[in-house]
């Protein structure tokens, strides 16, 4: 029987690929080896056409994969060729160009056949904590030092798993077991993905994913450009200048609202750095257009149709449009950096919806402990590699204050301290808010945080620092005050680089001030009970409560009074 | 247990109480309107009831086991006592930092939960404990004690302590807790190696604050259920419902108010691991449909999943990420916010959206004709013809069809240019498919394949649903006990007395250390059979051992059950053969080559559970006498059928009824769809299944 199908039927497998693609990423997260992945959620998952036209992509994941993702399966169809793709296959790469932006990133590409017919393909992505050459940071002068480049290839032939890939794998890399892992993880994930594709192509006798695609992506492209053209047809530029690693970065947009597209140019940006901060277009696209969706078109899933309006440019060779073989490991920095650029262009042409300048990217640090080599060390004492993601204070929003040591716009979480201990032997010392690192303003920019990180007896290590913000701190929006700077010392007062490998010897701790996010609108203007609020929690001190939104003595003193007996405030 | 002649439940939900009193194996319910003010009013009232149905005294009643939804709905409401954390220095702000990140990623004005206890009520104390347990900064008595003064001015009626590592060692939480106790004695207080001993401070800091938050209110609700109870001539011991799915003594509920969290609906899985048993089946699905949420839970080898960590008090549509976490063992089930009540709209996609809003019971669906006007998830099942105007919840509610009609035209038809019934067609299917949906992410999550299960239904709602849902998930066989409404209150009745004890303390199995294996589990068994030894002085007790463990490197673990023999003298080997086969099962290849760890322990400590009779299935006799036909919608088929109209107190055993068809009582109906057909099994069960 050739099924005819209503609409109602077409909005239940909408629901039900979206359905699909999350079980692939939840089967991810369980399999997976790295930290990054299962416990961060670096990662994400999604289903295409044959075409390779993305149909749907799992909530769960972080944007920076989800939209440069999208564009990937056609490099794979493109690289593998129509003619070479066969049942049983499972495709990899880690090109940063034609995967999700850096080498430590590994996107598997699976084709779904059912009944001997091509059907579709399911890819996913997910960032491994190494993949060789120097390791995970920004020190890297090319590409060529940051680790094993795997071209887009078949790492299952027909169900034959390529060896010789396996093999030169794990002789290249620190942690071969956990990467190889990773690799089946991902392809497993793929497969799950699949089975239950064909499962619901079944259940609703589909022969191929034509007419589901046409109404995702015909109810998709409608929605996103009815929220376009309801938008003022405008141009606005937006700039932003962050501390790069050894000389400022500014990353410019111009931003131009269309009837049916917006386009993002960021023609004027800087130039391409020395070091491994550099962001491929894929990625800094990424950013752009999940900003522009947040703002814009939020509850639209994302999907080639939904994303097709937001078109991103960049020159050849500027900071954010960075070809091979420039070093890229860190290009989370800068890409993190986009939104609130575009933002900063956007708030001209639409007022009082989007957030102040936040803390931007992550506050990343790896310690590479080992023993101590000033002193004879102990015999227990281990070489150990440990990863953290931490966040600063996001930027207060037009109606509600910024969010407190959370990221934005990345979507990864923070580790438990407990379990990071439990990874090496390193000791957070520290990990709370930061009290007065919100920018002031009628609604007030969220906490940065303090960390403090030392080594067990015994144990000395190298810092790896991956921050921004300690010469430039977020700034406020429409009259709110910037947000607290970045700022990083061992704990006997020595000073560190906001980025790059730093020796850390025997006994000394870093001392570590996260940003917070930036203020929006006047301070003057803050309600004096969010104020009240604010002081008798802590997030701001007496001084600043004086200072910046004017509250009275007597004021203050009932706080502090209400405080010692633990009445509500 | 099974000795207990008489006995009552009672679950306390968010709209009834349910009170179920069995005498003798016979059953008799009733549902009261819940009375929030004072709980303990309808528990007497519904008591009363079904002590004059039965024809006894409360006197007679020899047992007592009671299940809440009361902390949990104070925790919801944040309406706990005024509560302090204590807590390292330097971790002041871990409950409000959660996991730094966005539950929702593309809403710019995301509001995260609000911690139970705002920053100035949380303070900190210098000392540190470090991964392997070494105290790296020694406590100082002075210091709590200068503490306790603070805390003493401040006035805090509940205290909790969490202290970072105190799950590896606790002598730092215990003095804390000392020197307050000494110091204030009117104070309750809660450390979080007992209440939750596992690693991660978010869950276990967030747990110990949510027993001290609840702590005041439920040890003084519990005070006031058994002088009224006492008070009516009940003299037999009371007993509580937890979210593990045992029961323990009112003592340890009042200690451990947390542990009561999710306990009704830990009832009603057991409750359905009970007909699960009385089937022998192994793999079975409990589908538990109310008013405003849907809950499903996964049941094999008749003992529901467990877990050791749930969410509570969701904010966001039930988005997970949106609550706050609470380490305790809990029967691991998923809630979504699809109920009778659930309300649709149509999105900017153009898209049928149901739920998790609900019309709640005032003024309910548009159909109750109390004013309600967008379409609920009920009036869908009316225009489609599920449901009998004339005859919902035995008539005593008579249904306004066209009222039903019109919210479903002015919320979904007239902006998706449908008539009304392919509108409730639409709404049925998403709430059906959100449900499938939810069902298959949680079996993905398990590493369990639905095709294989049996499906049990109960709730009021889940009986007109769960026909189409099998047929969603693939399912072949569906039961739908009698006493579906009141499913969680029958199964207190069946639960064992049982505490489960665990502690995360790591060890690799390339460190294998046999003797402090055998003396931590030795210790969690003493543990939990104290518990359960408090509440039956001479039942046998029997003790499942479990570790939880993975790959060196992977952050989740899979639970792997210990015989007695190999918790008694454990060995590396076998410790490595169980966790790969199970691995294997799960994701299809062992890893080689990698080093493999133990995180948590665990022993639950159990009675016997009742003995539970195999059911001699009924063969088919004879079709059910038909009452009636009327035309009722099949989604699958996307047409009317005509369905026969079937009374299920006319259903003998072994009668058969044939899809299309409806079988009604006054609780509920059920709909078998046109592709399944069913028999009556001798105990009541409504047992359908694909046409063959």
């Amino acid at each position: 029987m050739a099924k005819q199908h209503s609409n109602v039927s077409y909005q239940v497998m909408w629901n039900r690929l979206i359905s699909v693609v999350e079980e692939q990423a939840q089967a991810l997260v369980r399999t997976a080896f790295s930290t990054s992945v299962r416990e961060a959620g670096d990662l994400s998952a999604g289903v295409y056409n044959i075409q390779g036209q993305m149909l749907a992509q799992a909530v769960t994941g972080t944007p920076g994969h989800v939209n440069a993702m999208a564009d990937a399966v056609g490099h794979f169809i493109r690289r593998i060729g129509r003619d070479n793709i066969f049942e049983g296959d499972v495709y990899i790469t880690n090109d940063p160009w034609e995967g999700t932006g850096h080498l430590h990133d590994i996107t598997v590409v699976t084709p779904s056949f059912n009944q001997g017919t091509l059907v579709g393909f399911f890819a996913c992505t997910a960032h491994v904590v190494d993949i060789g050459g120097r390791g995970f940071g920004a020190d890297a002068g090319s590409v060529y030092e940051e680790g094993i480049y795997i071209p887009i290839m078949k790492f299952v032939d027909r169900g034959n798993v390529d060896m010789t890939l396996i093999n030169i794998v794990r002789g290249n890399v620190r942690e071969p077991d956990q990467l190889i892992g990773d690799m089946y993880a991902l392809a497993t994930c793929n497969e799950i993905g699949h089975r239950r594709l064909i499962d619901m192509m079944t259940e609703f006798e589909l022969e191929d994913l034509n007419g589901i695609g046409g109404f995702i992506f015909e109810s998709s492209r409608l929605a996103t450009i009815e929220r376009i053209a309801a938008l003022p047809r405008k141009t606005a530029t937006g700039e932003l200048t962050v501390d790069g690693f050894d000389k400022p970065i500014t990353l410019k947009v111009k931003l131009t609202i269309n009837e049916d597209h917006i386009v993002s140019d960021f023609a004027g940006s800087s130039g391409l750095d020395k070091k491994g901060i550099n962001c491929p277009k894929v990625y800094a696209k990424a950013y752009a257009c999940y900003a522009l969706k947040c703002a814009i078109a939020p509850e639209i899933p994302n999907n080639a149709a939904s994303l097709a309006p937001f078109i991103m440019e960049a020159p050849e060779n500027t900071i954010v449009n960075a070809l091979h073989p420039a070093p890229v490991a860190l290009r989370h920095i800068v890409g993190h950096f986009v939104p609130d650029t575009v933002y900063n262009a956007l708030d001209k042409i639409l007022p009082n919806v989007v957030p102040a300048e936040g803390a931007g990217c992550l506050c990343n640090f790896q310690v590479s402990l080992r023993p101590r080599t000033d002193a004879p060390a102990p015999n227990d004492a281990v070489r150990s590699e440990v990863l953290t993601f931490n966040s600063g204070g996001a930027g207060a929003r037009p109606e509600h204050d910024g969010l407190n040591a959370t990221a934005f716009p990345s979507g990864v979480m923070t580790m438990p301290i407990e379990a990071t201990e439990h990874a090496g032997p390193v000791i957070i010392w520290r990990k709370e808010l930061r009290p007065d690192s919100g920018g002031a303003g009628k609604q007030r920019g969220g906490l940065g945080q303090y960390m403090e990180v030392g080594a067990t007896e015994g144990h000395e290590f190298e810092f790896q620092a991956m921050f921004d913000r300690v010469n430039h701190p977020a700034k406020g929006r429409q009259g709110g005050k910037d947000g607290g700077s970045t700022t990083i010392a061992q704990d006997d007062g020595s000073p560190m680089n906001g980025k790059g490998k730093q020796f850390v010897p025997h006994g000394r701790r870093v001392v570590l001030a996260f940003p917070g996010g930036a203020g929006y609108g006047d301070p003057a203007q803050r309600d004096h009970e969010h104020v009240k609020r604010d002081l008798a929690r802590g997030y701001i001190t007496v001084e600043t409560a004086m200072k910046d939104y004017g509250l009275a003595k007597s004021d203050i003193d009932g706080v502090l009074d209400a405080v010692q007996k633990g009445e509500a405030v | 247990m099974g000795k207990s002649k008489i006995r009552l439940g009672v679950d306390i939900g968010g709209t009834f109480t349910d009170v179920v009193l069995e005498v003798d194996r016979a059953l008799y319910s009733t549902k009261v309107l819940t009375t929030y003010i004072a709980p303990e009013n309808a528990i007497i009232d519904g008591m009363k009831q079904v002590c004059e149905k039965a024809g006894i005294h409360p006197s007679d009643i020899e047992q007592a086991i009671h299940g809440t939804t009361l902390a949990t709905n104070a925790l919801i409401e944040r309406r706990g006592a005024k509560t302090a954390l204590i807590t390292t220095q330097g971790f002041r702000d871990v409950i409000e930092m959660r996991t730094e990140s966005r539950f929702e990623q593309y809403d710019l004005n995301l509001k995260l939960p609000e911690p139970l206890l705002p920053r100035q009520m949380r303070y900190t104390l210098e000392e540190r404990v470090d991964a392997k347990g070494n105290i790296l900064i020694p406590l100082a008595r002075a210091d709590v004690e200068a503490l306790a003064d603070v805390i003493a001015k401040a006035e805090y009626e509940s205290i909790a302590i969490g202290l970072i590592h105190s799950y590896l060692n606790d002598a730092h939480e215990k003095m804390v807790r000392d020197v307050l106790e000494e110091k204030l004695p009117n104070v309750m207080i809660s450390i979080s190696c007992e209440v939750s001993p596992q690693m991660r401070e978010y869950e276990r800091f967030n747990t110990v604050v949510a027993n001290a938050y609840i702590k005041p209110l439920m040890k003084s609700y519990l005070g006031r259920l058994e002088e009224r109870l006492r008070n009516e001539g009940v003299t037999c011991k009371i007993f509580l419902m937890h979210s593990g799915g045992g029961i323990i003594s009112l003592e340890s509920a009042a200690d451990f108010p947390v542990r009561l969290v999710e306990s009704g609906p830990a009832g009603g899985a057991v409750f359905a691991a009970n007909i699960a048993a009385r089937y022998g089946l192994d793999k079975v699905l409990s589908f538990d449909m109310g008013g405003t949420t849907a809950k499903i839970c996964l049941i094999k080898n008749q003992t529901p999943k467990t877990s050791r960590v749930f969410e509570v008090a969701r904010t966001y549509r039930f988005k997970k990420g949106s609550g706050m976490p609470i380490s305790i063992p809990v029967i691991d089930m998923v809630e979504i916010g699809a109920g009778g009540g659930s309300l649709a709209h149509v999105d900017t996609m153009k898209q049928i959206r149901v739920g998790p809003e609900s019309a709640g019971s005032e003024p309910g669906p548009a159909c109750y004709n109390r004013g309600g006007e967008k379409p609920a998830v009920t009036d869908a099942d009316l225009v489609l013809g599920k449901l009998d105007a004339d005859n919902f919840a035995g008539g005593t509610i008579k249904l306004n069809k066209d009222n039903a009609a019109t919210a479903l035209d002015d919320a979904i038809g007239n902006s998706l240019e449908m008539d009304a019934q392919t509108a409730a067609f639409g709404l049925a299917e998403v709430v059906d498919e959100n449900m499938s949906n939810a069902a298959r992410v949680h079996a993905v999550e398990n590493g369990e394949d639905l095709s294989e299960y049996t499906m049990i239904a109960f709730g009021g709602a889940a009986p007109l649903h769960a026909g189409r849902l099998c047929e969603k998930l693939g399912v072949n066989r569906l039961l739908v006990p009698p006493g579906a409404g009141v499913g969680s209150a029958i199964g207190f009745l069946r639960a064992p007395f049982s505490f489960e004890a665990n502690r995360s303390v790591y060890m690799k199995l390339s460190d294998f250390d046999d003797k402090l294996i055998q003396s931590l589990l030795k210790d969690l068994k003493t543990e939990a059979t104290g518990f359960v030894r408090s509440c039956d002085a001479d039942a046998e007790i029997l003790s499942d051992y479990k570790v939880y463990m993975r790959y060196t490197g992977q952050g989740w673990e899979i639970p792997i059950s210990l015989t007695q023999e190999q918790a008694t003298q454990p060995n590396a080997q076998t410790f490595q053969k169980l966790f790969e086969d199970d691995y294997t099962n799960l994701f299809g290849r062992p890893v080689h080559g990698m080093d493999i760890e133990i995180t948590v322990w665990a022993v639950n400590a159990t009675t016997q559970p009742e003995e539970v009779e195999r059911i001699k299935e009924a063969t088919n006799s004879e079709p059910s006498p038909i009452s009636g036909t009327r035309d009722i919608f099949d989604p699958a088929l996307g047409e009317r059928v005509e369905a026969s109209i079937i009374q299920r107190d006319e259903m003998q055993t072994g009668a058969t009824a044939t899809g299309p068809c409806a079988i009604t009582e006054d609780e509920t109906t059920i709909i078998i769809p046109s592709s399944r057909k069913a028999i009556r099994q001798p105990d009541g069960c409504i047992d359908m299944f694909v046409k063959s």
